[in-house]
């Protein structure tokens, strides 16, 4: 009988050789620090597209340049050096002052390489919300990027399906978490009830949806007709 | 029930010696008597009042006590529908067709502050009570209410049930949205049922 194979605790795939072992932090200052060292990399590599690089408790902010995010974001995955592998979040930021522009926020982690970074865009004021879609690079961007749609009413350029996700498609009060938008929404609770049961449950499944959840096969005929044709909300 | 005039005449004997065993009773007593003692619960958990419902149904508390441990997780099957948790208004259409879907007899249980009022989600998501959606029979407060304030709630039901004539002809009677609006109370009712209370009052609006 062979002796067991050693424990190996990076695993093939996972962790780079060179990448630092995992560590405790301790006593993070809460500004400044060491960057992380995608962040010149990405100055390097996208010539006046980062804005400004800030580290605070520990973790590294890139500003940049908003038309320029999809390109950054595929370089940063695809690129031997970074191999960002992992979309944790796709989110927004609105400030109560109102001179703060809106940020788009992107958290991306690289497994093997041990780092995470934050990309952040800003949206000046008056000009339309929208930034590009980095979906084509991480499918796992889809619900988050239509989350960020549906609350901050944020477009994002080159999502194939951009429809609502938390509120239900025919929503019309606004996007609820803009500073703007009343707690209580805009319209009066009858109002809002009417509108609510006004919504069909059954009707709200994308093609894509369904095929993900293998649910096609279970769903009435007449529905499936009517989703092969194309149809996306049956309302 | 009405059905026959009581034969006030009858003459029945009885033989000891027999061994017959029979019982008379009003026919209301009876079915009311089963019906209240085996309400199968269509549990509706949408937060986390439904872990307080779970506990109520496990052992410690046990359902099982009323004849409710059979958890109908078909409509079709269900005689009370329990609501524990908040509905939020993308689940509202959800809510009323689970109750269009029970067969009559059927009661119903909001289980909670959320549930009942809202509660403390006096915002944009959240319906302000379930009770603007479909009839409620039973109220529990809490948030969420201890198993035994359930229990209690449940036994609270099964007394409403008990007192039930079947010669009412209000009982029974299928909810009748307003084809248009889908509401079924009136619009302004909804509106005042759902004012703003307590500390909401105060709840600052954003005004930007
Ligand atoms: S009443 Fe309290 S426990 Fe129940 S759903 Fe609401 S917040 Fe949760």
């Amino acid at each position: 009988m062979s002796a067991p194979a050693s424990f190996t605790p990076v695993m093939p795939g996972s962790a780079a050789p060179e990448a630092p072992a995992p560590t405790t932090p301790k006593r993070v200052p809460n500004r400044g620090g060491t960057p992380n060292p995608s962040a010149a990399a990405i100055a390097a590599q996208f010539p006046g597209a980062v804005v400004r690089t800030e580290v605070i408790w520990g973790e590294t902010n890139v500003y940049v340049d908003r038309a320029r995010v999809l390109d950054i974001v595929r370089w940063l995955h695809d690129d031997p050096s970074q191999r960002y592998d992992y979309l944790s979040d796709v989110t927004a930021v609105e400030f109560r002052d109102p001179e703060q522009p809106m940020q788009v926020v992107w958290h991306l982690r690289s497994l093997p390489y041990r780092r995470f970074l934050r990309l952040k865009a800003e949206l000046p004021k008056g000009e339309p919300l929208e930034v590009p879609s980095v979906w084509s690079v991480y499918k796992g961007a889809d619900w988050l990027e239509r989350e960020c749609y549906d609350m901050f009413g944020i477009r994002f350029a080159g999502h194939a399906d951009l429809r609502r996700i938390l509120m239900w498609e025919q929503y019309h009060e606004g996007h609820p978490l803009r500073k703007d938008f009343p707690l209580r929404g805009r319209f009066s609770r009858a109002e809002q009830l009417r509108q609510a049961l006004a919504a069909n449950p059954e009707a709200r499944y994308s093609m894509e949806e369904l095929t993900i959840a293998q649910a096609f096969e279970d769903i009435p005929e007449d529905m499936q007709r009517r989703l092969a044709k194309g149809e996306r909300t049956g309302e | 029930m009405g059905l026959m005039p009581r034969p006030d005449t009858t003459v029945t004997t009885y033989d000891p010696a027999s061994h017959e065993s029979w019982i008379a009773t009003r026919l209301d007593f009876l079915v009311n008597w089963s019906r209240a003692n085996s309400l199968w619960p269509m549990p509706f958990g949408t937060a986390c009042c439904a872990i307080e419902f779970m506990a109520t149904a496990a052992s410690r508390f046990d359902l099982a006590r009323f004849g409710m441990e059979r958890m109908s997780f078909s409509p079709r099957q269900a005689d009370v529908l329990i609501c524990a948790g908040r509905v939020p208004f993308k689940l509202a259409p959800v809510l009323r067709r689970i109750w269009q879907q029970m067969p009559q007899p059927k009661w119903c249980i909001s289980m909670g502050a959320c549930a009942s009022s809202g509660g403390m989600f006096d915002n944009y998501a959240v319906v302000q009570g379930i009770d603007t959606i479909i009839p409620v029979d039973v109220y529990v407060p809490g948030c969420p209410p201890r198993p035994e304030g359930l229990m209690y709630g449940i036994m609270l039901l099964q007394e409403k049930v008990k007192r039930e004539r079947m010669g009412d002809t209000r009982l029974r009677q299928e909810i009748e949205p307003d084809p248009t609006s889908g509401l079924y109370i009136p619009p302004q009712a909804i509106d005042e049922l759902s004012e703003p209370f307590g500390n909401s009052v105060h709840q600052t609006r954003s005004g930007l």
